[in-house]
């Protein structure tokens, strides 16, 4: 920053409010300002900080552009392939296939709301399949076995989802473990009880109350089908954007993930504010549940094996940081459709669907390596 | 020890009235390492006061103790003249003292208004604020530009500007803000311009000049002799937790403070130690 060479040794820089003579001026302050024309006059303490800089080249102001609006990218990425598929094959635009994409991110896109709020906090949750899982298992079996009322039954499922969090929660924050240890463990432990609890049977959906299987209704909106699942998955993603970016809790949430020190000392409980994520984010696990009975019609174990894993994928290309505090819902819901899109066009395309798994591989190291290239953006 | 430097404490035209913030006889121990050993000092309004001290002095120590990241084991703190016993940093915090750690203590991914803002949100007065619990997020953004403005952080459009994007200086600039923005009764600042390049440090100088301007006292621990000289009103010197003696710019040389802190020459009229008005006793 300091050029000058006469400056440089100064033990302090006479840095004026108001207009001085030109030649009084140490050297420096007109270093590093070169579209000031020369007019060593300082009208401000500071220099301007919220002004856009027209003269940065565009790959900087793309940067820019990408640091402010985290869901932007993957929003271009999900349009773009939508074209790229579309011209592939045309089938690909037809809105039962669009439908259908819609309708199979339902369950990974609901935990990934969840798993957007841990990896906010700069946290991690492997768990969030088991805890799913272990949930759907308690709605399916105290409905079927225990004839427990579907409502009862339902809110059940949710809170043993709710639980798995706490006990993530509390591990996490009072016996300081990392978040990734803690959830390794839970992951095990919640399989493992689900399936104790279930003996390894699995539930019909016939045998189920009907609000158990009310996600998987079909409700038709022009030529487009969605199901109740899809719906209940967009109104947690408004629910939960409303509360990260429009109240204090959320502020808190982001702030944790970014410096917990400085939020501590800013007088935010940054142990309550996690505890607090790992709970709700595990009653989304439940919903998420809900939504996999109806959308599957039957509760098993071996639903869902992979959704640990494709969450996190759907949170990473959505454009949130794994490093905390950076990031939104909206892009997770992008970043899930993109895994959608990916599976659905590859296959249409013709292309055998390991190449649908090898382009979510090189999507989520594409996409960590842009965030940590915006995280970059300084002065 | 070779000669004695008068301290001059009639001159200094601060000692009058209650202290904002006082601290008697400040003891702290680790173990056996003694962090303070009896330390008073006194911050009136609308001064700045400067301790300096080499590494080990107990600078850190005192501070933690004024900011309530520590407990004295001995002796009393007292705001506005009344003891006060801070169990954490939120605890001073809502009594009025504000400190800017060398940390800096702000979030870097969230726009300036929300880090002034932070664990103070304000939330809006309509059904939205009361039910749903939305943030007044225009309405705090517009203080905190007017705030930023009085202080002389001037021409600062835009507020939704994330913190990680403003340079040091600026960063340091808006810790400060939001240090002078609720109703605090004291600053703290710790090394404000440790990390900052030549003409950053003049902006944060003005910055403290500015706070001073509004009777706001503030506390500035700094290593660079020329800053604590260009702001302080009084300087506190602090050797192997004690006070060494108290200074003013005017009375004493950069060279004679660094010869006290060293140990080099002692200061015959300690200040603090003895004090010249009894009143607030």
């Amino acid at each position: 920053m300091v050029g000058g060479g006469g400056g440089a040794g100064r033990p302090r820089p006479v840095v004026r409010r108001g207009r001085g003579p030109a030649a009084a001026a140490p050297p420096e302050q007109n270093v590093g300002s070169p579209d000031k024309d020369g007019a060593l006059v300082m009208t401000a303490l500071l220099e301007p900080i919220g002004e856009v800089r027209a003269h940065d080249a565009p790959v900087a102001r793309l940067q820019h552009v990408l640091h402010r609006h985290p869901a932007l990218g993957p929003a271009s990425v999900l349009v773009l392939s939508c074209l790229v598929f579309t011209l592939l094959n045309h089938r690909f635009i037809n809105p039962l296939n669009l439908s259908l994409i819609v309708q199979q991110v339902a369950v990974v896109g609901t935990l990934a709301i969840g798993q957007t709020m841990i990896i906010l906090t700069a946290g991690i949750d492997l768990s969030v399949g088991a805890a799913m899982i272990l949930a759907q298992m308690v709605m399916a079996q105290t409905a079927a076995n225990n004839h427990v009322p579907g409502v009862l039954a339902l809110l059940l499922g949710i809170v043993v989802g709710a639980l798995t969090g706490l006990l993530n929660g509390f591990l996490v924050t009072r016996v300081k473990l990392p978040p990734f240890i803690v959830t390794l463990g839970t992951l095990s432990i919640y399989t493992s009880i689900g399936l104790r609890y279930s003996n390894g049977l699995s539930v019909y959906g016939s045998s189920l109350p009907g609000l158990l299987t009310w996600t998987g209704h079909f409700i038709n909106i022009g030529s487009f089908q969605l199901t109740t699942g899809v719906l209940l998955m967009l109104a947690l993603c408004v629910i939960v954007s409303y509360a990260l970016t429009r109240t204090a809790w959320g502020r808190h949430v982001y702030a944790t993930g970014d410096d917990p020190e400085a939020a501590r000392l800013s007088g935010i409980s940054t142990n309550r504010v996690l505890l607090s994520v790992y709970v709700v984010a595990g009653a989304i696990f439940g919903i998420a549940a809900w939504i996999l009975i109806g959308r599957v019609g039957i509760a098993s174990t071996n639903n869902a094996v992979n959704a640990n894993l494709d969450s996190i994928t759907a949170v990473v290309i959505g454009g949130t940081s794994l490093f905390g505090g950076r990031g939104a819902v909206l892009g997770t819901l992008f970043g899930a459709l993109i895994v959608g899109v990916y599976q659905s066009g590859i296959s249409l395309a013709g292309v055998q669907s390991l190449y649908q798994i090898l382009a979510e591989g090189i999507l989520v190291i594409v996409a960590v390596a842009v965030d940590q290239w915006i995280r970059k953006v300084r002065r | 020890m070779s000669m004695e430097l008068g301290a001059g404490t009639a001159a200094l035209g601060v000692d009058s009235g209650t202290p904002t913030l006082e601290a008697r006889d400040l003891v702290k121990t680790f173990g056996h390492v003694v962090g303070l050993s009896g330390v008073s000092l006194r911050l009136y309004p609308g001064e700045v006061l400067a301790i300096i001290g080499d590494n080990g002095a107990g600078k850190s120590t005192l501070i933690k103790c004024l900011s309530g990241a520590l407990t004295p084991d001995a002796g009393e703190i007292l705001l506005d003249g009344v003891r006060v016993n801070f169990k954490s940093p939120v605890d001073a915090r809502r009594a009025g003292i504000e400190t800017v750690f060398q940390s800096l203590a702000v979030a870097p991914a969230l726009d300036i208004a929300s880090n002034l803002y932070l664990g103070r949100e304000v939330r809006r007065k309509d059904i939205f604020g009361r039910i749903l619990r939305a943030l007044d997020t225009r309405g705090m953004r517009d203080d905190a530009r007017q705030h930023l403005q009085a202080l002389g952080i001037a021409t600062i459009q835009d507020m939704s500007q994330k913190v990680e994007t403003l340079s040091g200086g600026q960063r340091q600039a808006v810790a400060v803000a939001r240090a002078a923005r609720f109703g605090s009764k004291v600053i703290i600042l710790d090394e404000p311009t440790a990390a900052l390049g030549v003409r950053e440090s003049g902006q944060v100088l003005e910055l403290i000049k500015e706070l001073r301007n509004r009777r706001l006292p503030v506390i500035l621990i700094s290593h660079n002799m020329p800053h604590v000289f260009e702001v302080a009103d009084r300087i506190h010197i602090q050797r192997l937790g004690r006070s060494a003696g108290v200074i003013t710019p005017q009375s004493h040389s950069m060279e004679e403070a660094v010869a006290i802190m060293t140990g080099a020459v002692q200061l015959k009229n300690d200040a603090e130690e003895h004090p010249g008005d009894s009143a607030t006793r």
